[in-house]
């Protein structure tokens, strides 16, 4: 199951998607999540389908990935779905037992099933197409103007990255400790919620040491290599804009001006045939 | 001058209560005398709890003096603003590989340090490749350190050293948690950056194996240097050595029993060659 | 009694990319009361091969029986395997969580399902065989130093009174003085108790000095199996795998190939310094 969220996973390849400055790729993911939200209208939803299946093509990244990151919220989507689908007031479609479908609850279980594919595959897509490394780095860069009103930018992005490093270090620690105890004859996996609660002190204790200690080693390690906080600092990879970083901003402004134009061509034609 | 000089340096771990009165004092550091000069491999033997990580730690300015003094490359450390000065001068390696590596892809890790001294983008990239290559980790600079062997880690903790151009390194047991292999190479590449790039050398272990061809090895025990001299001289004696919880390579510890035998063999052998130049010589008397 | 392994096979990854076959064929027997000594280098599978002793890790094919009944049978109590066949892993010290030591290595009794008393006098046992002194039971196991918390570790396991014990690597990161002392308490258990111990070691001295069968690991197969003078007269073969024998066995090979009449089958520095000085008398005896 932990295996399937292919948010936060690197999809390696030498794609243009690939080579983008991060801060396009988030700017553009936020630009695209809003305007999953802001517009309606079928017409609306083929432009971000095509925008979309564009952008997972010229990533190179295979299609199987993203829907991949889908199956980890099936739940979420399944239960989002039947929200809509029984409790939208409206005009009743069909009905069985005690249960309604309106046709207003169709149609908007439909949109948000859309809606929330769309948002994990366009999100997937800039997790599997940028590193950790260059996310918080976009991130630090995106957010710089906040430093002046006292937020610890440079901070918060360090420890992003030092917690992405970390993480595959713990899932292994967390096995390993897991089977020192099941030597001892612990027991993971009977029992009710709250023996089972129980049973977790014995994986837990020694998973926390283990973070204090190695987070005491890491301070160490970095005062020794002179780390004294963000000024003064200089970048082995500092971000600048290239060509292609122009052109990527260019499409998301024309996808953003399409949307914007559909939506109105949408509003005019409603009220022309009364839809 | 040399590069690292300590008087009378004295460090002690004060436990205290809740109510911050004084539970107990444990000296881990009592009246060292350190002298070292640049280009030297020094080695530092003791067992664990002696004091030796200690003092490594002084000599990175981690930790502060509690009395007596300490000068690195000309700086003391007891004064605050030296600090940085101590640290790019006195690099240092530690024992968990993967509590040091604090980037998720090698070439970061070692820009790491010089970044952090706001070195030029373009120059970081020439240390980092220079430190890479000097260490023999430069094809592994785009791989992530979770996939390295534990001697590999430790090289790319020792580039992540180097790129910060230091005179010394200290390395506080880098071999404990590798396996053989890893040992060795950990070690083949701390003698090549001692010979090539005359680096000053702090090895810390407590692998007899590993100080054979120092310059000089300092014993510790109870925060004490207890017995300084060439690898030689420190296994020619073998009793007093393991009186401090230390043993010696079981070449040397061959000699040493075909000795008390009444062999003619000379004390300190370190070598299998010279071992066996002794016993035909023996042979030939026959 | 015994355990047998019959052609097992161990993959990880199945159908991946990343598929890695870490046992290849595993065919061998352990017998009552043997002390045995498991080597190769990292990623030889000697870990795979101690976690399917006792049902950690379950062959993709083979079977393995432990005093004659299948170990993967449906009805096989599984649990009760391992309180029979206790394993150590490596840095046991990490394990430790409760607030005294004492509770600590009640653990794994009361796991088994016996009583607050009868767990009681299964950990003080435990811990008195391990040598720790008993002003220490009632502390906290993070206040010990490092020897002493891989003891507590170590006896965490022997209080559930298992049959055999593997202990892999169970010095690693000790001083040379902490070594011997755990070995020669695994050692001692082994004479006074004749429980099995298998001791999975990167050092072929430790190895040869304890053990009366060595079983060699290579890129997941068993490569030798045999006593250590067996498997060390291989040398040769050990090296080109990444391995070695110990430094005296070389010394008496060498001795040997210049022509001196000195036997070679030696792993320790107490019988190379019998094969010595046998060679030497017969020498004056002519």
């Amino acid at each position: 199951m932990i295996r399937d969220i292919t948010i936060g996973q690197y999809y390696p390849a030498n794609s243009p998607v690939h080579r983008l400055d991060p801060r396009v790729k988030l700017l553009g993911t936020l630009i695209y999540i809003i305007s999953l939200f802001v517009f309606k209208g079928f017409a609306a939803f083929v432009l971000a389908a095509i925008f979309l299946v564009a952008a997972i093509k010229i990533s190179r990244v295979p299609f199987s990935y993203m829907v991949k990151g889908l199956k980890a919220i099936v739940v979420l989507m399944v239960i989002t779905g039947l929200f809509n689908l029984f409790l939208t007031q409206g005009t009743p479609w069909v009905s069985f037992w005690v249960f309604t479908v309106t046709y207003e609850g169709a149609e908007n279980a439909a949109l948000m099933l859309i809606r929330l594919a769309f948002l994990i595959i366009g999100t997937s897509l800039m997790t599997l197409t940028t590193t950790p490394n260059q996310l918080t780095d976009g991130l630090e860069k995106s957010l710089h103007p906040l430093s002046k009103i006292g937020v610890p930018v440079h901070e918060i992005a360090m420890m992003m990255s030092i917690a992405l490093r970390f993480i595959p270090i713990l899932i292994e620690e967390t096995d390993k400790i897991m089977k020192a105890q099941m030597a001892r004859g612990a027991d993971f996996e009977s029992g009710n919620i709250f023996r089972k609660a129980k049973a977790m002190i014995p994986l837990l204790v020694p998973l926390f040491v283990s973070a204090f200690r190695r987070a005491n080693d890491l301070a160490m390690a970095m005062e020794a290599r002179c780390y004294n906080g963000g000024t003064g600092r200089t970048k082995m990879k500092p971000l600048c804009y290239k060509r292609q970083d122009y052109i990527a901003y260019a499409v998301l402004f024309l996808y953003l001006a399409a949307m914007i134009a559909l939506r109105f061509v949408w509003t005019y034609l409603s009220a022309l045939f009364g839809w | 001058m040399g590069i690292i000089k300590a008087r009378k340096l004295v460090h002690e771990y004060i436990r205290r209560d809740e109510e911050g009165n004084v539970e107990s004092i444990q000296t881990a550091l009592d009246r060292v005398d350190l002298d070292v000069k640049a280009g030297e491999f020094i080695a530092i033997l003791g067992h664990n709890g002696s004091g030796k990580s200690t003092l490594a730690k002084h000599i990175n300015a981690i930790l502060e003096p509690g009395e007596g003094s300490l000068w690195v490359d000309g700086y003391d450390v007891s004064d605050d603003a030296n600090i940085w000065n101590v640290r790019q001068s006195a690099g240092m390696v530690f024992q968990n590989p993967d509590n040091q590596i604090i980037a998720s892809v090698v070439e970061e890790d070692v820009g790491f340090g010089p970044e952090n001294i706001g070195v030029p983008t373009d120059e970081i990239w020439q240390r980092v490749e220079d430190s890479l290559r000097a260490v023999g980790m430069l094809k592994y600079r785009t791989h992530s350190p979770n996939k390295l062997s534990g001697g590999q880690k430790q090289r790319v903790a020792i580039a992540g050293v180097m790129a910060m151009q230091p005179k010394c390194i200290v390395l506080d047991e880098p071999t404990a948690m590798l396996d053989p292999n890893g040992r060795k190479e950990v070690l083949k590449a701390v003698h090549k950056l001692n010979k090539e790039k005359g680096v000053t050398i702090l090895l810390i272990t407590h692998y007899m194996e590993e100080v054979v061809d120092a310059d000089k090895v300092y014993v510790m025990d109870k925060g004490r240097v207890v017995m300084q001299g060439t690898p030689r001289e420190i296994f020619s004696k073998v009793d007093e050595l393991k009186s401090y919880r230390l043993d010696v390579p079981q070449i040397t510890l061959l000699a040493h029993e075909l000795r008390r035998e009444g062999l003619a063999i000379p004390e300190g052998v370190l070598t299998r060659a010279e071992l066996m130049e002794a016993i035909e010589r023996i042979c030939q008397s026959y | 009694m015994s355990i047998i392994l019959n052609k097992v096979n161990y993959v990880y990854s199945a159908g991946t990319a990343y598929e890695i076959q870490a046992l290849k064929n595993v065919n061998l027997k352990i017998e009552d009361g043997e002390f045995i000594g498991v080597i190769g280098h990292t990623g030889s599978g000697k870990s795979t091969l101690i976690q399917h002793l006792n049902g950690l890790m379950r062959a993709t094919s083979g079977g393995i029986y432990y005093n004659g009944e299948d170990i993967y049978d449906k009805d096989y109590d599984m649990r009760g395997l391992r309180s029979k066949v206790g394993l150590v892993f490596q840095y046991p010290e990490h394990q430790l969580f409760e607030t005294t030591i004492f509770d600590d290595v009640c653990f794994g009794p009361l796991n088994q399902g016996l009583s607050k008393k009868e767990a009681g006098v299964r950990a003080f046992e435990a811990l008195n065989c391990v040598g720790l002194s008993e002003e220490l039971y009632y502390q906290s196991p993070f206040d010990l130093s490092g020897g002493q918390k891989r003891r507590v570790a170590i006896a965490g396991v022997l209080a559930m009174k298992p049959e055999m014990i593997i202990l892999d690597e169970p010095t690693a990161g000790l001083d040379p003085k902490g070594r011997d002392e755990i070995l020669d308490q695994i050692a001692k258990m082994h004479k006074e108790r004749g429980i099995t111990v298998v001791l999975v070691s990167h050092s072929m001295e430790d190895v040869a000095k304890y053990v009366g069968r060595i079983i060699v690991m290579n890129q997941g197969e068993v490569m030798f199996d045999d006593t250590p003078n067996g498997v060390f007269r291989h040398y040769r073969e050990l090296e080109a795998v990444g391995l070695a024998a110990p430094a005296v066995t070389y010394l008496l090979h060498e001795l040997s190939e210049r022509g001196l009449p000195v036997g070679t089958e030696a792993t320790t520095v107490e019988t190379a310094k019998k094969e010595i000085l046998k060679m030497l008398a017969s020498l004056e005896k002519r």
